[in-house]
């Protein structure tokens, strides 16, 4: 077994030499989970506001269920996702298993509570404040979300990021879904599973090193966009 | 339904859409939260024009009285009827600036940008609307970084860019400064006499002197007392008001 340092060592020369494979990986894993967290912003930032704004029988129980959704273990998710993609499933008939395509659908399921649930509280705190100057303007409910949604457009950028790092930093749904088939359905979460059992650490390791890169990248973006919102009173 | 009554019953809804909302008549309003009376059997009838004044102490209704008058809350009885037999749907033609304005996260310009396009007025007007309250150098920097006095002038901005027949006005100049009072008095003066009907709460008594032309008096969920403002502030009629414009404590 390789030491630590021998194993970092390696890890480095491999991100910088721009290793072909390691970067068709670290592609494939930003394609999948940014069209994951996109699409799961595009339905969890209405659902989150919609249920914000209104007063309904049976709330707190469509709460309770929203919240507990957010812990959706990813191995059930792809379970699920699994069954119903599989040949003899009810949409095997569009063979998506084993493709990226099936890689976002399972991610999609595991982030947009998430992003419905963390909006939604987001958007009801901003909502009491804007309540009754929105009922004084005769604001349509559509025209309610979308002012909440344009007012919480920074707040939301942090939720739809908790998003990302769920879904990029998942491996439970996308290896089941996926296969970590090489070339095909491999990002960076399965590989580092995948290359840690065989043993070879320096590419497991170059890949956590991607990883992190990019989460604290995408975590400083959004860190300095919202202080620039700050200081102009926008969040 | 025929082509004929269709039009008819559309040239109905259009007229009635023209008719004045005012004069107002409030029978018997009562609004309590649980044992808690607020208002308790409030009768008031105000005119078709000028500027109303309501005065009264702390915990008298008179931040709820605006609501109920413009709809934001519902009385738990009485009746608030405007044009005498109750228009519907008179929200959407008045104006309510908050004593603490509420401000979008979003440019000068951008909240009255909002307004206009929200109730479907032309978006040209915006910056007569910001020259109007002077606030057009201001038009591109965050509203929630003006100052008190400005964002007031910018929430009366936005009132008037609704074309309201009524603007309600709950204490706007509370701890402002004096020539942010001066300017927001004025901005509400044009308006008065453009032919917006004004209903101010104020406990500036020097502004309600300026301001006023007839003053509602609220003392214990009640109407003590409606006179025009020439003769409440020389001789008012109730020892209430009495009391409190002689800065006595009302309770």
């Amino acid at each position: 077994m390789q030491s630590i340092a021998d194993a970092l060592g390696l890890a480095a020369k491999l991100v910088l030499s721009g290793d072909p494979d390691l970067f068709e990986i670290v592609l494939l894993s930003l394609q999948v989970s940014l069209t994951a967290t996109v699409i799961a912003c595009l339905v969890g930032f209405p659902v989150g506001a919609l249920v914000a704004i209104s007063r309904f029988r049976g709330r707190n129980a469509v709460l309770i269920v929203m919240n507990a959704l957010m812990g959706l273990p990813p191995v059930v998710v792809g379970l699920l996702v699994y069954l119903h993609l599989s040949r003899s499933g009810p949409l095997g008939f569009l063979g998506l298993l084993y493709t990226p395509t099936a890689m976002i659908i399972a991610q999609i399921i595991l982030i947009a509570p998430i992003i419905a649930a963390l909006s939604q509280q987001v958007i009801e705190d901003l909502h009491s404040e804007y309540s009754e100057q929105f009922r004084s303007l005769c604001l349509t409910r559509v025209q309610t979300v979308q002012a909440l949604l344009w007012d919480a457009r920074y707040s939301l950028l942090t939720v739809g990021l908790a998003g990302f790092g769920r879904a990029v930093a998942e491996v439970g749904a996308v290896i089941i879904v996926g296969g970590n088939i090489d070339h095909l359905t491999r990002v960076m979460t399965t590989a580092i599973a995948l290359e840690t059992s065989k043993g070879d650490l320096a590419l497991a390791l170059a890949l956590g090193i991607v990883l992190l890169v990019i989460a604290l990248g995408v975590n400083a973006a959004v860190h300095s966009v919202r202080m620039t919102a700050a200081r102009q009173a926008y969040v | 339904m025929s082509d004929a009554m269709a039009m008819t019953t559309a040239s109905d809804a259009v007229d009635a859409q023209k008719m004045p909302i005012l004069p107002l008549a409030v029978r018997d309003l009562v609004l309590r939260f649980g044992d808690v009376t607020v208002l308790d059997g409030l009768c008031l009838d105000l005119g078709a024009s000028g500027c109303t004044v309501v005065m009264g102490p702390n915990g008298s209704g008179k931040s709820l009285l605006l609501k109920l008058l413009h709809g934001l809350m519902q009385p738990t009885a009485g009746q608030i009827l405007w044009d005498r037999h109750g228009a519907a749907d008179v929200t959407a033609r008045q104006a309510l600036v908050f004593q603490k304005p509420v401000l979008l996260r979003r440019s000068v310009a951008a909240n009255v940008d909002f307004v206009l396009k929200v109730r479907g007025k032309d978006r040209a007007r915006r910056n007569a609307l910001l020259d109007h309250v002077g606030l057009a150098h201001k038009a591109d920097q965050p509203a929630r970084l003006l100052s008190g006095g400005e964002a007031q002038r910018l929430a009366l901005a936005r009132a008037l860019a609704t074309d309201p027949e009524v603007m309600f006005l709950d204490e706007p100049t509370a701890s402002l400064d004096p020539a942010s009072v001066l300017a927001i008095e004025q901005i509400v003066s044009e308006a008065r006499d453009s032919g917006v009907r004004i209903i101010f709460v104020t406990h500036d008594m020097g502004q309600a002197r300026r301001m006023a032309d007839d003053v509602v008096f609220l003392h214990r969920g009640c109407v003590a007392e409606h006179s025009p403002a020439s003769k409440f502030f020389p001789e008012p009629r109730c020892d209430a008001a009495r009391d409190y414009l002689n800065g006595r404590i009302v309770v």
